[in-house]
């Protein structure tokens, strides 16, 4: 079985430690502060200048000037700071991050990355994932491993334009976790039940299957 | 003697001299820390042919929204413009040209901008569409592209609360971009919810020193919320 959004999220948040600063992209990444292990403290950054993110408000305490780099509203923890944009991204840029997460449409065996536009449809921005990826150094990509129709996200060669070259060593698909090592995808863990023939039959790039691939356990 | 008071009289004398064909550098992160009257003057004013360097293009008939319903932006420099369907129409029918730059380097361009700072290496963008056209120089072995700094006619700012010798403090992350683009324009007039004597805000807690700012005025707010989630 592929994992769902929440085993993602579940999966990635074992890669938190005790004292990480933590910068989550939308959707998936967002996920991943829901499944902090029991007895680590993780400090949550948010581009638009604030240290210390807390959980969405109440009613009463919904706060216009407190917002997370997806323009929703936020808290923040006892403890948090805000600060300027080049602050924040001096943060980033410096690598002061110890994780990102962040999700994309494609990642090749070079450790490129493309997340931030399709030519054709309308281009939206990039917001702050180019400084991301060449900023932090360790990170971590969730994304499904293959499109609707089957086509494969893990490729020999981006075929979208790149949000950064060769920044990215590890990614998390709903099939398999996989490190990004000598130009090729190293196979170092499997969905529950999902083979190893299932995920190289949806892995374009070049995949290296060491001999023990254990199964993910929930 | 006027010293060091910074105050103006209306938003109309705020904007005196904000002319077609300027730049325009604006603070706020989506609705979040918008010069929001300020930029109603502007589309008051009619000031046409802008370039408008902002984080994003507001919404729809909301913040610089209102600058594009008036087709007074020529150019729009920011990171993120997926929020607005009239910036996509004006984009595809050719009267507004975009230069999307990443967040990082929007902020730092206007942080040198300000700084005195020409230009600077950084490793964001390289190998991306965004490194086209630019130099790229080695640095300890891994490549870097070089970065030109903005500066801009006017700035708009809003502050949280400022005294009236321009010394202004931000709230929250209302603060984003706007001491930024404070530090970077020739004329920088900052709007704030409330206007202090000096000495009543802590010198150890000024977010923008009162040299970067022109002129100051205190208005009204909606701050709207662009995205209101509660926990469940």
């Amino acid at each position: 079985m592929a994992l769902s959004r929440e085993q993602m999220a579940r999966r990635v948040a074992r890669e938190l430690r005790d004292g990480y600063y933590v910068n989550l992209g939308i959707g998936i990444p967002t996920l991943v502060a829901n499944h902090v292990p029991e007895g680590i403290d993780v400090m949550l950054q948010s581009e638009n200048g604030l240290l210390g993110m807390g959980p969405f408000p109440t009613e009463d305490e919904a706060d216009a000037d407190l917002i997370n780099a997806g323009k929703q509203t936020v808290t923040s923890r006892r403890g948090a700071a805000t600060f300027d944009s080049a602050d924040s991204f001096a943060m980033i840029r410096g690598g002061h991050i110890d994780l990102t997460v962040l999700g994309a449409f494609e990642v090749d065996v070079e450790g490129n990355i493309a997340s931030w536009t399709i030519p054709g449809k309308m281009v939206k921005g990039m917001g702050g994932a180019m400084d991301l990826v060449a900023g932090a150094g360790n990170i971590v990509v969730t994304m499904t491993h293959a499109s609707k129709d089957g086509e494969s996200k893990l490729l020999p060669r981006c075929t979208l334009p790149l949000t950064g070259a060769r920044c990215i060593r590890r990614v998390l698909t709903d099939l398999a976790y996989l490190e990004i090592e000598g130009g090729a995808f190293v196979l170092r863990e499997r969905a529950p039940g999902v083979t190893v023939e299932e995920i190289a039959a949806r892995t374009a790039g070049k995949l290296i299957v060491p001999a023990d691939v254990p199964e993910m356990r929930f | 003697m006027r010293g060091f008071d910074k105050r103006v009289g209306s938003y109309a004398e705020a904007l005196d001299g904000l002319s077609d064909g300027m730049t325009v550098l604006a603070g706020g992160f989506g609705l979040c820390g918008i010069p929001e009257n300020l930029i109603a003057e502007i589309r008051r004013r009619g000031t046409r042919d802008l370039t408008v360097v902002s984080n994003n293009c507001g919404i729809d008939g909301v913040g610089l929204g209102l600058l594009l319903e008036g087709r007074q932006i020529r150019k729009m420099i920011a990171s993120y413009v997926g929020e607005n369907a009239l910036f996509e129409r004006q984009l595809l029918g050719g009267e507004l040209e975009v230069e999307l730059t990443p967040q990082g380097t929007l902020a730092e361009k206007l942080r040198a901008g300000g700084a005195g700072i020409p230009a600077f290496y950084t490793a964001t963008g390289h190998g991306t569409p965004v490194a086209e056209g630019k130099e790229v120089r080695e640095f300890h072995g891994r490549p870097y592209i070089l970065e030109a700094a903005i500066t801009g006619d006017f700035a708009v700012v809003k502050g949280w609360r400022a005294d009236r010798f321009g010394n202004v403090v931000y709230r929250r992350t209302a603060r984003n971009f706007n001491p930024l683009a404070a530090a970077a324009a020739r004329v920088t007039v900052v709007e704030v919810e409330e206007i202090v004597e000096p000495g009543e805000l802590d010198p150890d807690a000024i977010h923008t020193p009162g040299i970067y700012v022109d002129r100051l005025i205190q208005g009204r707010f909606e701050k709207r919320i662009e995205r209101l989630t509660l926990r469940a």
